[in-house]
């Protein structure tokens, strides 16, 4: 990964196997930090880097999306991703929820005292190739240092500026009864590979994380744009948050077919046994779809032509009854309300 | 999914109903004594499947609710102090003491952990020699046998630093204390399948004859639900009152006499409080004298601590079957899962979560809630 690293650093970092308090101080160990880390991976190729406190961007077409979110997972590195992909593509994926092209990103490190030279250079690298991706550039940044203790390893903030294309409105005030609910795949693959690994559980098969940039998939929606009203990425809380959001903030019911709704097989025997409900599981490269009736089976193939959709399915409708309730039709018939959790979902006794 | 898909089939599911249907003649009132249970028939709506004049009621089979508030103040007590690392099942977190939860001591500094197995606990104490590691043992016979197994390789590894606060339960003197009220209503019982793995049904037999109920050892799926309310519906209007087995893919008549002989060497009978229903005679299980050091509520000095249930919850009345979660005047209003007054608002397999999460808004005629009224 990070093979091809560009090292015209000052100050070695190699004399540094560890970050220091002094790497965040404003002097010139920080300088090395930058222009020998960051810089490398992130900098425009072929332009001298001018040092500034701001980046100046040119005007876009459109209107702008503009997003931010932060990462705090622990592990750092987890089957199929780590936390600069995933600071990458969260945020990434929040601007394309809006139908934007992603076009810049800042990022703010937070980093622990004591932390591994390496695993910086590995996250860092991680979110070089997950921009370049995406084609999204990095474009300004700011580093902290904090004491041993303080956090847990590294933190990392992205905030991120996209262009949304004119007539591209995607929002819950589009959403009427008699449309169509979809979603991009199958649901709770990184809730439970994280989970695998933070706690230690052991499932037969590997179980990667579903973590992926979805800016080419709603780039790829965009050719049907008027007949999307809303689209949400199903991160914390799963595809429950999710409609449950939609259902509130559109005033409208959302009636979910429970068999319908996709699961791998790993996720459903690990909610099983951990008496989780995969509808909560947090997803990173998700999304649902609320679309016109007519035009779901549309909507769908384009999903199903994309890489990016994993058993793209539609899983319900929105109706007029019960405004801001969504129910769930079980594998029986009975039908079941939905419902927001107080908290993270807690594994049962028995 | 297999072993779980053939147990959620619909056509089967239908053809049992019908069964249920052609086979009642009158009212019964059965209660499913397990939380999972419960879990299951809400997430289904098994009983809005069911002919009306069956009810189901809600047992107390779940371990999280009935645990007193003073095993958690003293839960609470312990994982406060400095030296500690307290670990627990996840769903004992939220259960609110007298003052607080456990997650709000792990928010004010205290080392509180969720494990998945207590024998992570034992390899944490490894791990940890210069802390004290404390097991919440909750659980019914279910995870009983688990739970002395860690406290037997804590005693074979020399771990000192290795204890439990033991708040285990049993089932057939719940049971036997739910027959006993004067307001009983119950007719028959669903047995709590995985329980009856552990200890078989003999000790079941007793009860079936004293009480004249029929008791059928039930699994968790739609399907074994419902079969098992169909025997039980059978026993009652061909009048027998027999221990029977609907869960045989798991449940044998002798149980698992390895994991019965591992409670037995570690734990003995003793009186227990239950939430809301109070004492129960010989209803709980504590440490053996011989593994009497292993006992948190000693080592830390807890065992004064005393509380009272918050007088307006009625989790002792919605435990024992005779009022519905909904009939609870603070039921989605001063109670709910986001502050909950009693545990079984708080547990995913109490029955007021469950009424909470599954039943709670009425809007509309399309509403489940308002389908039953």
């Amino acid at each position: 990964m990070s093979d091809d690293f560009n090292l015209n650093c000052p100050v070695p970092i190699d004399n540094h196997k560890t970050v220091q308090l002094a790497h965040g101080g404003g002097g010139r160990m920080m300088r090395g930090l930058v222009e020998g880390t960051f810089l490398p991976a992130f900098a425009e190729k072929g332009k001298p880097f001018v040092p500034h406190d701001s980046a100046v961007l040119e005007p876009c077409d459109g209107r702008l999306a503009f997003t931010t979110d932060s990462f705090v997972i622990s592990p750092l590195f987890f089957p199929g991703g780590d936390i600069g992909r995933l600071a990458v593509y969260g945020t990434v994926n929040d601007l394309a929820m809006a139908g934007a092209k992603p076009l810049y990103l800042s990022d703010g490190f937070i980093l622990e005292e004591g932390l591994s030279m390496e695993t910086l250079r590995r996250v860092v690298c991680s979110m070089r190739d997950a921009a370049a991706e995406v084609g999204v550039r990095i474009v300004t940044g700011d580093t902290k240092v904090v004491d041993r203790g303080q956090c847990d390893g590294i933190f990392i903030n992205t905030a991120g500026i996209g262009a949304v294309p004119d007539g591209v409105e995607f929002s819950p005030g589009r959403v009427t009864p008699g449309d169509a609910v979809l979603v991009s795949g199958d649901l709770g693959r990184h809730g439970i590979a994280v989970m695998s690994v933070r706690e230690g559980l052991e499932f037969e098969g590997a179980l990667p994380s579903d973590c992926a940039s979805l800016a080419g998939l709603v780039d790829a929606m965009l050719a049907a744009a008027a007949d999307v009203h809303c689209l949400r990425d199903l991160t914390r809380g799963g595809l429950a948050a999710a409609v449950i959001e939609i259902a509130q903030h559109a005033g409208v019911g959302i009636e979910l077919e429970e068999s319908a709704i996709p699961i791998a097989e790993p996720v459903a025997g690990a909610c099983e046994l951990l008496g989780l409900d995969p509808l909560y599981v947090a997803n990173e490269g998700r999304l649902a779809a609320v679309v016109r009736a007519e035009a779901a089976e549309v909507v769908l193939e384009i999903m199903q032509s994309h890489p990016a959709a994993q058993r793209p399915t539609i899983i319900g409708t929105v109706t007029d009854r019960h405004a801001g309730v969504v129910e769930l039709r079980g594998p029986l018939g009975g039908r079941r309300i939905v419902d927001e959790l107080s908290g993270e979902q807690m594994p049962r006794i028995c | 999914m297999k072993y779980i898909d053939e147990y959620r089939d619909a056509v089967a599911a239908k053809k049992l109903v019908e069964a249920i249907r052609s086979t009642t003649t009158r009212p019964w009132n059965i209660m499913e004594v397990c939380g999972g249970q419960t879990h299951a028939i809400l997430r289904f709506a098994l009983d809005e499947m069911l002919p009306g004049r069956i009810t189901l009621i809600h047992g107390p089979g779940c371990p999280v609710c009935v645990t007193p508030i003073e095993i958690i103040d003293k839960a609470i007590a312990i994982a406060s102090l400095p030296e500690v690392i307290f670990c627990s099942f996840g769903d004992m977190l939220r259960v609110p003491g007298s003052e607080k939860d456990l997650l709000t001591v792990k928010s004010e500094g205290g080392r509180v952990r969720v494990v998945y197995s207590p024998m992570d606990a034992v390899a944490l104490a490894g791990k940890n020699p210069d802390r004290e590691v404390v097991f919440f043992a909750i659980g019914f016979e279910t995870t009983a046998p688990a739970n002395a197994m860690a406290v037997v390789q804590a005693s074979k590894l020399g771990l000192d630093n290795f204890s439990v606060l033991v708040a285990h339960v049993l089932v057939p003197p719940a049971i036997r204390a739910v027959l006993s009220s004067p307001e009983n209503l119950v007719q028959g019982f669903l047995a709590a399948g995985h329980v009856c793995t552990i200890t078989g049904i003999d000790q079941y037999r007793p009860i079936a004859e004293e009480f004249g109920v029929p008791i059928v050892a039930t699994g968790f799926e739609p399907l074994d639900i419902l079969q098992g309310v169909l025997m039980c519906v059978r026993q009652l209007e061909e009048g027998r009152a027999d221990v029977e087995i609907q869960y045989t893919r798991s449940v044998r008549p002798e149980g698992n006499p390895a994991a019965r002989k591992t409670i037995e060497e570690v734990f003995e009978p003793v009186p227990r409080k239950w939430r809301g229903i109070g004492e129960i005679p010989m209803s709980g299980l504590a440490l053996r004298e011989k593994y009497a050091k292993y006992d948190a509520a000693g080592r830390f000095s807890v065992e004064g601590i005393t509380a009272d249930e918050p007088a307006e919850c009625i989790a002792g009345e919605v435990l024992q079957g005779r009022r519905k979660p909904h009939e609870c005047p603070a039921f989605g209003t001063r109670c709910t899962p986001d502050r909950p007054l009693g545990a079984p608002m708080v547990s995913s397999e109490g029955a007021c979560a469950a009424y909470y999460r599954y039943r709670r808004k009425c809007s509309g005629r399309a509403c489940p809630a308002c389908r039953r009224k």
